[in-house]
């Protein structure tokens, strides 16, 4: 493998920025410095202007693999996961069947051979994940499962839940839970609120999501052990959180890029693709969620990247698949919608044509006066440390994943041209679906290299392998 | 003046500009008589005659040439009226909204149906009167009666009461108001 | 002649009908004056025009509902178009064909509008999106069922013997959270002048009043009955009583139903509507349901009268031909100019 030399970027890490080149030799930085000469036969690479950061970790995608490999594989995931600066990604264990033993994590780390990132597996809290008995977690623990949740369902019987926590606390791992009541949430088809109301989709009410959050907090109070809640999408569960971590318990917290940059006002179009569990909420929650954001309360952003072929989307939409795939565009909609203050770009949405003006203007998420602001709520820094080196520590992957850039560290390297506009064209995705909600958007910040383990995956936008 | 040929008048862009008066008032008021008495002699009388003004240039006409008829006769004489929107063959290719009421006031199976319009131009209108009186029953006969034909037929139809033969260019336009009838032009903006 | 009453040049366009708001005011006041023309024609001793002839409506129904199919059947007949129809039995949407691929199936054999019926709210929205032919919203989920407005307030216009509905007070009872018909009435009938109060259970109330045009929503009937002019009682799916929304079905009779002592309470001559069919004793009693200001009837025989005026206006109105760009350039007019077409337009 050779060299690799980036010159002339801005290097941001937990340490700070600081302007200087880069070199990668083996799978290890081996100096950063302004003024790098190249060694023989090193790939340099001109990153003038470009941000130099540790690559970004997600917390939570979906492969689909085994099982549902129409949508999704490990290999075309990682793809994704690399176009989009990643060089780490927990999958979710809600394939089929689901990473519930360790034959299952055994299985799963073969199919990571075929990864271009590092590919951390979260296993199931309960066998099946049919939320009735514990999955092996200990088994699981032993062969470097640091995360385990039933993702795609919360688990809903409370004793169930209390066990997993006191079990999980006891063998050091993190319970992560997808915070929905299901009898709340039963039927729901979108947010319940003012645009159910006008649409005449079933609503799922933010108390659905709420209610979880609230008792998986006290349970948590009351193990010790580490809850992590994926994807809160409500003002509520923010505030929850927020008190919480006043409380002391050890909580963290993910939120989405969809959850960050759409309202509930988007469905007017009945546009399957803007179907996903937890749904798309109304603006106040929006905004809560980015104040949320804003001020550290929220730890990570995570794609809940789900893939789903075409058949589950051109589907009436109470028939549609929930979710969204987000890896190649999580960055640039977070850098667009948090970072970059061009708020008014939302403008530029190709999605639902037939909305009716309302619903155009409300999917626009821009915020209402007073609200916090699309524009400058973080510095690059915050979104990065949100991006990579904070959901690396939730992930345990901090010894080679979201460290700083510095001689000896592990090289897991993207690069990102702050400046660069693009339109988000999914025909062009190197992830086997479609489902993204953000077709047609412009967005800002473009993933220019990313170098996984010292091997450039990524390199000027193209995948490598 | 529901035989003014559309076709001539672009949607939204023409705009009539009235050049000589052909006919005043009392003109057209002349006529009507005139073709009431036609009728009479035509029909033997009014009993078994309907007269159908088609909407809507034709049914003031047809008003006037009832009262008439009536006044002449001593005799009710019943008046119906008809929009041919639904039977026009330019469907799709202009827009066709029924603009007033249609009304029948008897079943037609059997009488004389004499049809008014204002002025006759390509038959098209009058094709279509025709095959809307069909869906009423069987008349016995029926006859036309215009205040002006204005030639350039595109059917084989003919009228049977004629108020003013009027040459017109193809291009021009014919207006018939309570003012009498006026040549004029389009002007296409 | 009435420029008022002539050709509706210039208008917002409607291409589609998929909810009462793509019709807004003006366009439910011209429908309901379309379909007088359709009531003259039903009268006749041959109530069929050929306005249609050559045209192919296609109706796609992915939920059972003969009465609404048969109704638009009848309609398109009556305009001497072919009708091409698509049941959820015998299909193959058993055999695992996407909604999608049913659609533009039926757009290729040619149909030159889609009426859909489907239990998905905003299905007839996606149709809409995946052809370029007229679509009309036959019911859809618990969204719209514009054409059952459109009969209902034909209906109502009609036993008024009036052309708008301005000022009359109207309650509307009963499961509005799950009725389509409930929320195309209700955004119709407030369009038209009406001033509407919901009344339900609040386990049966939507989400948010938000795009609900309503004086208020209540829980409770009886105050409201004496100043009603017009009861429109929602049909109250049977199963909805076990369902945890309500106590029982005999608790929501006691509360909601229309019983002769209710009826009793409200102003004389005041008008009893229900979209059919009746359950007899759970929403309205059986002699609630005799009285002849009781109007159930009258709304199938108007439902065929609506339904032909929204195809026809789709297909041969102004937005029919607008479809195929005749008068592009009529946005560039002046409102003097229009006036003059008016005039001119024979």
């Amino acid at each position: 493998m050779a060299d690799v030399l980036l010159r002339g970027g801005r290097v941001i890490d937990s340490n700070g920025e600081r302007r200087a080149d880069v070199l990668v030799a083996g799978s290890k930085v081996q100096a950063v410095a302004e003024g790098l000469s190249a060694p023989t036969g090193a790939l340099v690479l001109d990153v003038g202007g470009c941000i130099v950061s540790p690559g970004l970790v997600d917390l939570h995608c979906h492969l689909r693999e085994p099982g549902q490999e129409e949508s999704e594989c490990v290999e075309t995931g990682t793809r994704s996961a690399a176009l989009g600066g990643y060089t780490a990604v927990v999958a979710m264990p809600n394939t089929d069947p689901p990473v519930d033993s360790g034959s299952m994590v055994r299985d799963l780390a073969e199919l990571g051979r075929s990864s271009l990132v590092e590919m951390a597996v979260a296993g199931a809290i309960t066998v099946g994940r049919n939320g009735s008995r514990l999955a092996p977690m200990a088994e699981m623990a032993s062969l470097g499962v640091k995360i385990f949740t039933d993702d795609g369902a919360g688990v809903q019987d409370s004793a169930l839940m209390r066990n997993a926590m006191e079990y999980a606390a006891g063998i050091g791992v993190t319970i992560a839970e997808h915070a929905e009541d299901a009898s709340l949430a039963a039927g729901g088809q979108m947010h319940e609120g003012s645009w159910s109301s006008r649409l005449g989709l079933p609503g799922s009410a933010a108390v659905a999501e709420e209610v979880m959050v609230a008792r998986d907090l006290a349970l948590a109070r009351l193990t010790g052990a580490r809850l992590h809640l994926m994807h809160l999408s409500t003002a509520g569960s923010i505030a929850l959180v927020r008190q919480a971590r006043m409380d002391g318990i050890q909580v963290t917290a993910e939120v989405t890029p969809h959850h960050l940059s759409l309202t509930d006002g988007a469905l007017a179009s009945y546009d399957p693709n803007l179907k996903m569990s937890p749904p798309l909420r109304s603006a106040e929650d929006v905004n809560a969620v980015r104040a949320g954001v804003a001020q550290s309360v929220v730890d990570a952003i995570a794609t809940d990247h789900a893939p789903h072929p075409l058949e589950a989307k051109e589907v009436p939409f109470a028939d549609a698949a929930n979710g969204v795939i987000g890896l190649e565009t999580a960055l640039a909609v977070a850098l667009t919608v948090l970072v970059s203050g061009s708020g008014p770009f939302i403008a530029d949405v190709a999605s639902g044509e037939d909305a009716c003006v309302e619903g155009a203007s409300a999917a626009l998420g821009a915020p209402p006066d007073g609200a916090v602001g699309a524009s400058g709520l973080l510095g690059i820094q915050e979104l990065l440390a949100l991006m990579s080196w904070k959901p690396a520590r939730i992930a345990c992957l901090d010894h080679s994943q979201g460290g700083p850039v510095v001689p000896g560290s592990q090289a897991n390297i993207c690069v990102v041209d702050l400046d660069a506009a693009w339109v988000v064209d999914p025909d062009r995705f190197a992830s086997r679906s479609r489902n993204t909600p953000f077709r047609g958007w412009k967005l800002f910040g473009k993933v220019l290299h990313t170098i996984c383990n010292g091997e450039p995956v990524v390199l000027d936008g193209e995948p490598q392998r | 003046m529901a035989e003014r040929e559309r076709r001539l008048v672009p949607r939204g862009r023409g705009v009539f500009v009235p050049r000589s008066q052909v006919m005043s008032a009392s003109d057209v008021r002349r006529a009507l008589v005139r073709m009431a008495h036609e009728v009479v002699e035509r029909n033997h009388g009014v009993s078994e005659l309907v007269l159908v003004g088609l909407q809507t240039g034709g049914v003031p006409l047809a008003e006037q040439m009832v009262a008439v008829l009536e006044e002449m006769e001593q005799e009710p004489v019943p008046l119906g009226t008809l929009d041919v929107a639904f039977y026009r063959d330019d469907v799709g290719i202009r827009p066709v909204v029924p603009q007033a009421p249609t009304s029948m006031p008897c079943d037609l199976a059997g009488r004389s149906v004499v049809l008014v319009d204002d002025v006759l131009f390509t038959g098209r209108t009058i094709r279509a009167a025709l095959n809307a009186l069909g869906d009423y029953g069987r008349p016995r006969a029926v006859q036309l009666a215009v205040v002006v034909d204005r030639g350039h037929r595109e059917l084989p139809i003919r009228p049977d009461f004629v108020g003013k033969n009027l040459p017109t260019r193809r291009d021009e336009m014919v207006d018939v108001s309570e003012d009498g009838v006026t040549l004029g032009d389009v002007v296409i903006r | 002649m009435d420029p008022s009453t002539t050709v509706i040049a210039g208008k917002s366009s409607l291409r589609n009908l998929l909810s009462v708001n793509d019709l807004g005011a003006d366009g439910l006041h011209e429908m309901m004056r379309i379909t007088d023309f359709f009531a003259e024609v039903s009268a006749r001793p041959i109530p069929k025009v050929p306005v249609l002839r050559g045209k192919t409506i296609a109706c796609a129904f992915f939920e059972n509902s003969t009465r609404t199919r048969l109704s638009f059947e009848a309609a398109a007949k009556r305009l001497s178009a072919d009708t091409m129809s698509f049941g959820v039995s015998g299909s193959s949407i058993s055999k695992g064909e996407s909604f999608k691929d049913t659609i533009m199936t039926i757009d290729s054999l040619g149909a030159d509008a889609i009426v859909v019926r489907h239990p998905s709210a905003g299905a007839a929205n996606q149709v809409a999106r995946w052809v370029s032919k007229p679509v009309v919203n036959a019911g859809d989920g618990s969204h719209e069922h514009p054409t059952q407005a459109l009969l209902d307030c034909y209906t109502i216009r009609e036993a008024l013997k009036e052309k708008s509905l301005s000022g009359l007070r109207i309650a509307v009872v009963g499961d509005l959270s799950h009725s389509r018909v409930a929320r195309s009435n209700v955004l119709a009938m407030s369009a038209m002048g009406a001033v509407v109060t919901l009344v339900a259970p609040r386990t049966l109330w939507p989400a948010s009043l938000d795009g609900w045009p309503v004086h208020e929503i209540t829980c409770d009937l009886d105050p409201i009955l004496a100043h009603t002019d017009l009861v429109y009682l929602l049909r109250l799916q049977v199963e909805r009583g076990a369902g945890g929304l309500l106590p029982s079905l005999r608790e929501y009779t006691a509360t909601y139903g229309l019983t002769a002592r209710r009826a009793a309470m409200m102003p004389k001559g005041a008008l009893v509507m229900h979209p059919g069919p009746v359950n007899r004793g759970v929403e309205m009693s059986s002699e609630v349901a005799e009285m002849p200001t009781t109007l159930v009837g009258h709304q199938v025989a108007n439902g065929v009268l609506v339904r032909m005026a929204v195809l026809y206006y789709l297909l041969a109105g102004p937005e029919g031909v607008d479809a195929m760009d005749v008068s592009r350039d009529a946005s560039v007019l002046s409102d003097a100019e229009s006036a003059s077409l008016v005039a001119l337009d024979g």
